[in-house]
């Protein structure tokens, strides 16, 4: 039996007048390299080649990168001075809070710091606090940005508990614990006999003074409650001048941390002996936070921190042990690839 | 030479003087004389009708059945309780969209969790987000779909106008006897309608006339069922006759028919016309979605109208199944609400504890101030005490760490599969030419599935073979003819009817043998002749085939096209037209036969419709030279029994001969016998026929007594062999799915040489196979039979025991064993304890071929593997006794053919061809189960990784929830951030071409094996998450430990660097790289980067210019590359290694695809064209 000829009637007969060759409603697929799904396409395969290359690649950019943070880490000149538990008086360590909560007892504190390196300016001025949470739920949402901006919106106190308003009920500007606990402590610095002069200026973002604080908007009824958290405000001073609020406001990302409180502009020699005379104010004693003085210069890379140093390293280091490696084992155990007989099915399974 | 046969017949058979019946069947009815035509119930009565009519005497109680006086609404339908005709496609109106479309989409369990904690969060105490950020996404998931479902509404909305808003011609209530139109929404049930030829019926109605007069209308169901040849529908003789006076209104007609239903093959009613009672059966009623052809008018009743017509009910939505794929996912999704409580836990615990230990402290801290002085009683604010601060922490911790469960992906998997859905349907590969059918996705959701079948279970008829009948040889009395030649292509020699001046030539062209055409047209009276003769005298008249005339573009030709329900009574009108025999009208009373050119009129006087007792028909013939005839064509099986043995053993045990050699071709086999009837066999068979038939009980069982007394000693004239063709590309497609580990089981009404031989053309059976058969009948016999069977099995099994456990392995080195069963023996086997040992030794058999199965039994046999395995299962079939089976497996295909849709209705997907399963599983199956792997994994682990950043930094928070990442980023990370690129990878990435895949079938063991989705990969990914989220939140936080950055930069860095992260992560593993990926996956960072920007850009956030001033620093950039590298290494390594050392068949085979010498093969369409050459046809 012939069987083209049965299968050529088939479809004829099936398709009924199939022989006008444009068939009029033909359901047939658009041809399309989309709809086909073979649009052209790059298959990358990690290849011996490529992987070697991958990490030699990484290593060589890490390790010189490395290299250079930690020269960075390295030049930056440090000076870290706790002084919460130094400038108690003696008598007081076994009630700080007391202490601190009294008006009456003179806070003054002095303290001097030794230059270990040369510093250059600009100097950078920022006290650190410990254990102080910053990021705490109950605290970053305590603020009231458009009461901040515009003086017209002093009643937005929303979200500002518990610090939204007076007794009275009249709105608190700033609003919120957040401004409640602003930083009060004052660090002087005396270089010998010599007055060194800390710029309070341009220490906040430039963007936070010209639009997130209004420069019609003066503080009221500030830090006048039963409890007092930290600094007063200037009445007489737009809140966009009021820096160290500015400074302050900007919360936190990790329970210590460092804000920015001035900048020296003068090069400091090693060995210098810089006295300071500071307002020990805040109290950090009631939550065993702690209190820091930072003088530090920066790097193109920040602060010193040879974390990030160390970490290019190590990847760059691990980069290139792994390239070696894969070398070693290329060569000892090398597979051709896209070999048909390393399928399973032609791998011949032991036993049949 | 038409007179020669004429004098032929006269001089052999005696013509009866006087026939007393030559009825004219049309002047009888037309006459209506009242007791003829109660009398005379058409003769072409359907044949489920006989079977129905045996239904039906189960009386309707009245409270099941619906009473329609006919003309009359008012009285059938007083209260106006029944629909209107106005159908209702569309879900929703104006008013009820937003309550009902809301409704419809909460019923899915993932938005309620969503919703759950948007609720949460507006609670004052647990508001951790804003409101509008914690109910966006919800809002935006929701407005799209809603926008969605509106557009399809309102398209619904528009098509039931315009369907509502046509006019059908209905009968004047008032008695004037005229129809007046009447728009479809008005109809009511009780009016009599007036349907014209080529209209569409506009609701289920009962046939009271027709412009026949013998009450017959032809409907073409296409829109019903898909059917695209012509049904006969009957109107009653009684109300054809009675028409005038129903439509005055003069005589009261009444119709008790049951409730709406679904069903529509089966229509159970009674009509009541004069106090006289008739049965009605499905072939009574037209319904609505039909169109009336080849009829000029048909007049009908209303008894279902609008929705609770047939139709209408019958428009269900897709199957709903849930993929192997989801159900695992489930179970890691399970796991992961362990890990979010678990973090939830540890938060609020340690929350607690901090609480505790800083008691005395809460005070006075400035960052905490318990107690609020400006209302003057110094209450504590927002602090009620540890122990619910430790359960509102935990609430809020749900919150924040929602996203651990990834509510996204459920989203996005809908999508992935709508796109999957699209390619498959487009994939021009799974188009078939022949049926213009495109491939159809039904289900949507479980496209995966198709890529990890083990088992296939097949029909045979329609889908193994093509269901398209093609007459290839005749035994006529004993003397084989099977020397067919196919007719020249220009259809020159091809037999022609000479209509005036116009040739009508059959739309089919058959094979003719020579040698028989030669005798059929020789001059001069041999007996061989005649013989030959009768013989296709009975193919063309035996059979209820009706002839339709097609124009074609050449005016002088025509078509004639045979519509009729059987497939092989079409091949064997073709054939006979083919040697010369056409049939070429059709009424309800005779037909016409060109007989070698002379037109002869045949009296149709009775028809005995195949019934599956039988196994045969027959019809009684009143011939131009005035014998009456009975020709009776059935299987061999039941034809035997009734042949005259006594003269013609000869030529029996010739043409047994023959039957033998054609079954065991493949071909379908039928013997055909023919008897003279007497004048009194006549007489008494015409009035034990119209006592049968006007029966009112038992009207089924004593028409077939009436069939079987007289199909009797029959003289035989011979048998035809018809191949059932075997669809393109079968056995390949067979040798593919055996090869990639897929086992095939036919499951097949036909008998079982029928079965065994299809089963070797389509190499499903090789003769190097050991058959086991099974053919018992009874439980004692089936034991034995299966514990042999066990025995055999067992020797050859223990040689390679292990093989069995590998499915690659399995089957190259034994001996192969196929397990033969027939339906009789799994009567015995099936939901009985036996069931065990049959999946015992089914299971062992490389191929298992049952015969002779019921449709239950289809079912019976899936859901035996289904039950004791894990194994997923397709069922493949075509026709309405496959459905059954369909519906039990885990994968239903339909196929798109001969034999109308109901398999198709039942089916996730439907196709057009057999072979199509091989591209369907290989190549779609694979893509669709790697992909879909591979996005739910990669969800999981996004979402983990971002989850965990956000536990890490809790830690540093006093365990108060506090978020560096912005509300808005944590939102939108999961939503835009890192969503499309899953999306798009998940749609259009490809681990292996098209042409490898068809290539190895072998790789298709990939989803069997679960090999792409799997706990341990999932707790591998779970590790590399943890292992990124630490890398992400402890690099920046060393870089700037004890420095002045807010909370907000390096929130902006975390989020930067795990957006980034994630899309680098999902950049290593996407396979194939084209301008959608890169455009998807870069343009998700860049989206992120600008969100970020965006969100830094607005004042009244506390993070305002954040990203400018960190961005601006060195630290921030190394950072981000310290991430990318730390966070990678240990993924790439792995990687490198795992795809280097642990061979893996996909890896291989991509290697192969970049760097093998692919040179035998040089298209891409290559290896699909083995699956389109023309199969191989019969091995004779």
């Amino acid at each position: 039996m012939n069987s083209s000829g049965g299968s050529a009637a088939g479809p004829s007969s099936g398709s009924g007048d199939g022989s006008a060759p444009p068939r009029r409603n033909s359901k047939r697929p658009k041809y399309s390299k989309f709809t086909q799904q073979e649009l052209p396409a790059c298959k990358p395969i990690l290849t011996p080649k490529w992987v070697i290359s991958v990490f030699t690649l990484v290593g060589v950019i890490f390790v010189p990168i490395g290299i250079a943070a930690l020269m960075a880490s390295n030049n930056v000149v440090e000076i870290v001075d706790r002084y919460d538990t130094e400038c108690i008086p003696a008598s007081m360590t076994g009630d700080k809070v007391a202490y601190i909560q009294n008006d009456t007892i003179n806070k003054i504190c002095t303290r001097n710091l030794t230059v270990p390196k040369d510093m250059d300016q600009p100097i950078y001025v920022y006290y650190q606090l410990d254990n102080f949470y910053q990021n705490h739920r109950r605290y970053v949402k305590s603020r009231s940005d458009a009461q901040l901006r515009d003086a017209d919106q002093a009643n937005k106190t929303s979200g500002c508990d518990p610090e939204k308003t007076t007794k009275d009920g009249s709105p608190i500007v700033p609003c919120g614990l957040i401004a409640w606990s602003l930083f009060n402590d004052t660090y002087n610095f005396t270089l010998g006999n010599k007055n060194l002069s800390v710029n309070k200026n341009g220490i906040s973002w430039a963007s936070d003074r010209d639009h997130k604080f209004g420069k019609d908007v003066y503080p009221k009824n500030f830090q006048n409650g039963v409890l007092r958290g930290g600094a007063s405000l200037d009445p007489n001073k737009p809140l966009n001048e009021q820096e160290d609020l500015i400074v302050w406001m900007r919360t936190a990302a990790l329970p210590t941390f460092r804000k920015l409180y001035g900048k020296i502009h003068q090069d400091l020699k090693a060995n210098d002996i810089i006295m300071v005379t500071l307002e020990n104010n805040y109290n950090t004693y009631s939550f065993n936070g702690k209190k820091k003085l930072v003088l530090s210069t920066s790097s193109w890379l920040g602060g010193k921190n040879d974390f990030l140093g160390i970490a290019y390293l190590t990847i760059g280091g691990l980069c290139f042990f792994l390239a070696t490696a894969f070398t070693v084992v290329y060569l000892v155990k090398p597979r051709k690839l896209g070999d048909t007989s390393y399928l399973s099915w032609n791998r011949n399974p032991s036993g049949h | 030479m038409a007179d020669g046969e004429r004098t032929a017949f006269g001089d052999l058979l005696r013509p009866i003087a006087d026939p007393p019946v030559r009825p004219d069947l049309i002047s009888l009815s037309a006459s209506a004389t009242a007791a003829a035509s109660a009398a005379v119930d058409p003769p072409h009565g359907s044949r489920s009708e006989a079977d129905r009519l045996g239904a039906s005497l189960k009386e309707l109680a009245d409270a099941d059945a619906r009473i329609v006086f006919v003309g009359d609404p008012g009285r059938t339908d007083p209260g106006l309780a029944l629909p209107g005709n106005a159908v209702r496609t569309a879900k929703y109106s104006f008013l009820t969209f937003i309550p009902r479309n809301l409704f419809e989409q909460f019923r899915r369990l993932a938005y309620v969790y969503f919703l759950a904690i948007a609720v949460l969060n507006q609670l004052p105490q647990l508001a951790v987000f804003g409101r509008g950020a914690s109910v966006l996404p919800l809002a935006f998931v929701l407005l799209v779909t809603a926008v969605k479902d509106a557009y399809e509404d309102w398209r619904r909305h528009r098509s039931d106008l315009v369907e509502n808003g046509r006019a059908a011609p209905v009968l004047d209530p008032a008695g004037s006897g005229q129809f007046r139109p009447r728009r479809w929404k008005d109809l009511r049930v009780g009016e009599v309608i007036k349907v014209l030829a080529d209209e569409s019926i506009p609701c289920d109605m009962v046939l009271l006339a027709t412009s026949d007069p013998t009450g017959v209308a032809y409907v073409q169901t296409i829109n019903l069922d898909g059917e695209s040849n012509l049904k006969t529908r009957y109107a009653k003789q009684e109300t054809m006759s009675r028409l005038p006076s129903i439509t005055a209104g003069s005589v009261t007609t009444l119709i008790r028919c049951e409730t709406p239903n679904r069903n529509i093959y089966g229509f159970h009613a009674n009509l009541e016309v004069d106090g006289k009672r008739v049965s009605l059966g499905a072939s009574n009623i037209i319904l609505r979605g039909c169109e009336l052809k080849n009829t000029a008018w048909a007049i009908g009743v209303a008894v279902y109208t609008g929705n609770e017509t047939k139709v209408m009910l019958n428009s269900s939505g897709a199957t709903s199944k849930r993929s192997r794929l989801e159900t695992h996912m489930n179970r890691e999704t399970l796991l992961l609400s362990a890990i979010l409580i678990t973090l939830c836990s540890a938060v609020s615990i340690c929350n607690g504890i901090w609480l505790a230990i800083h008691r005395d402290e809460l005070e006075l801290s400035q960052y905490f101030r318990k107690r609020d002085y400006s209302g003057g009683d110094e209450k504590y604010y927002n602090y009620y005490g540890i122990a619910m601060q430790v359960f509102f922490i935990f609430l809020m911790a749900v919150i924040v760490f929602q996203i651990m469960i990834p509510i996204s992906l459920y989203i996005s998997m809908e999508l992935v599969r709508l796109g999957q859905a699209y390619f498959m349907i487009r994939d021009k590969n799974l188009y078939d030419e022949s049926s213009n059918s495109r491939f159809q996705c039904r289900a949507l959701n479980i496209n995966e599935d198709l890529g990890q079948i083990r088992y296939v279970f097949s029909d045979k008829t329609g889908t193994l073979t093509e269901n398209k009948m093609v007459f290839q040889c005749a035994s006529i009395r004993g003397i084989d003819y099977s020397e067919g030649k196919d007719p020249s292509p220009n259809g020159s020699d091809v037999y022609c009817v000479v209509v005036g001046d116009q040739f009508w030539r059959p739309k089919m062209l058959v094979k003719t043998d020579p040698k028989l055409v030669r005798l059929l047209r020789s001059e001069g009276e041999t007996q061989e002749g005649k013989h030959a003769r009768d013989f296709f005298l009975a193919l063309a008249a035996c059979n209820t085939i009706v002839p339709l005339i097609v124009g074609t573009p050449d005016p002088k030709q025509k078509l004639i096209d045979y519509q009729g329900e059987s497939p092989d009574e079409q091949a064997l009108v073709y054939a006979a037209a083919a040697y010369g025999y056409v049939l070429i009208e059709r009424t309800s009373g005779h037909i016409v036969i060109d007989v070698l050119g002379d037109r002869q009129r045949f009296n149709v006087l009775g028809l005995h419709e195949f019934d599956s007792d039988r196994k045969r028909m027959s019809v009684i013939i009143g011939c131009p030279d005035r014998t009456v005839r009975l020709f009776v064509k059935g299987a061999d099986s039941s034809m035997f029994g009734v042949l005259e043995k006594s003269i013609d053993l000869d030529i029996i045990r010739a043409t047994e001969t023959n039957l033998h050699a054609y079954s065991s071709v493949g071909l379908r086999t039928l013997v055909v016998g023919m008897r003279e009837l007497s004048r009194n066999d006549f007489e008494e068979w015409q009035s034990t026929y119209e006592k049968a038939s006007t029966a009112l009980y038992g009207r089924g069982s004593l028409l077939r007594a009436v069939a079987s007394s007289v199909e009797n000693n029959l003289q035989i004239l011979g048998a035809s062999g018809i191949e059932d063709k075997l669809q393109q590309g079968v056995p390949e497609a067979i040798e593919s799915l055996r090869q990639a580990g897929i086992r095939v089981w036919v499951l097949t009404g036909d008998k079982q040489e029928t079965a065994i031989s299809i089963g070797y053309s389509c190499k499903l059976l090789t003769s190097e196979m050991t058959h086991i058969v099974i053919n018992s009948n009874s439980e004692a016999s089936c034991r034995k039979s299966l514990e042999d069977a066990i025995a055999i099995s067992s020797k050859f099994v223990t040689i390679s025991s292990r093989a069995q456990n590998t499915i690659t392995g399995s089957g190259s080195a034994r001996v192969p064993l196929a397990l033969i069963i027939d339906g009789t023996s799994l009567v015995h086997i099936l939901e009985t304890e036996l069931e065990e040992k049959l999946f015992k030794i089914a299971t062992v058999c490389d191929v298992v071929l049952c015969c002779r199965v019921a449709p239950l039994q289809k079912a019976g046999i899936v859901a035996l593997i289904k039950k004791r395995t894990e194994d997923m299962t397709l069922a493949i079939g075509d026709g309405a006794n496959d459905v059954s089976m369909i519906q039990m497996a885990d994968v239903g295909i339909g196929i798109s053919g001969q034999e109308g849709r109901q398999a198709v209705m039942a089916s996730d997907f439907a196709m057009g061809q057999f072979r199509f399963l091989v591209p369907l599983l290989l190549v779609h199956g694979h893509w669709n189960y790697q992909r879909i792997a591979y996005m739910i994994l990669y969800n999981f682990y996004r979402n983990a990784v971002f989850v965990f950043i956000m536990f890490w930094y809790v830690l540093y928070t006093a365990y108060t929830l506090t978020t560096a990442i912005t509300e808005w980023s944590s939102v939108l990370y999961s939503v835009l951030y890192s969503a499309l690129p899953t999306v798009v990878v998940g749609i259009l990435d490809k681990d292996l071409s098209r042409r490898t895949l068809l290539e190895y079938p072998k790789l298709y063991g990939n989803g069997q094996r679960e090999e792409s989705y799997n706990l341990k990969l999932f707790i591998l990914t779970m590790m590399d998450a943890i292992w990124q989220s630490l890398v992400v939140f402890f690099i920046p936080y060393m870089a700037y430990r004890d420095t002045t950055v807010d909370g907000s930069s390096l929130g902006d860095l975390w989020t930067l660097a795990v957006v980034t992260l994630v899309n680098i992560h999902l950049a290593m593993d996407v396979f194939r790289w084209n301008w959608i990926t890169h455009l998807s996956i870069w343009g998700s960072i860049a989206v992120a980067v600008m969100c970020v920007i965006l969100i830094d850009s607005m004042w009244f956030l506390p993070g305002y210019w954040a990203i400018y001033h960190i961005m601006k620093t060195g630290l921030f950039w190394l950072c981000l590359l310290g991430i990318f590298a730390a966070g990678m290494i240990p993924r790439f390594t792995m990687k490198a290694l795992a795809e280097y050392f642990m061979l893996n068949d996909i890896q291989i085979s991509r290697e192969l695809e970049k760097f093998g010498n692919f040179n035998d093969f040089t298209g891409t369409e290559i290896s699909m064209s083995t699956f389109s050459q023309t199969h191989p046809g019969f091995i004779r």
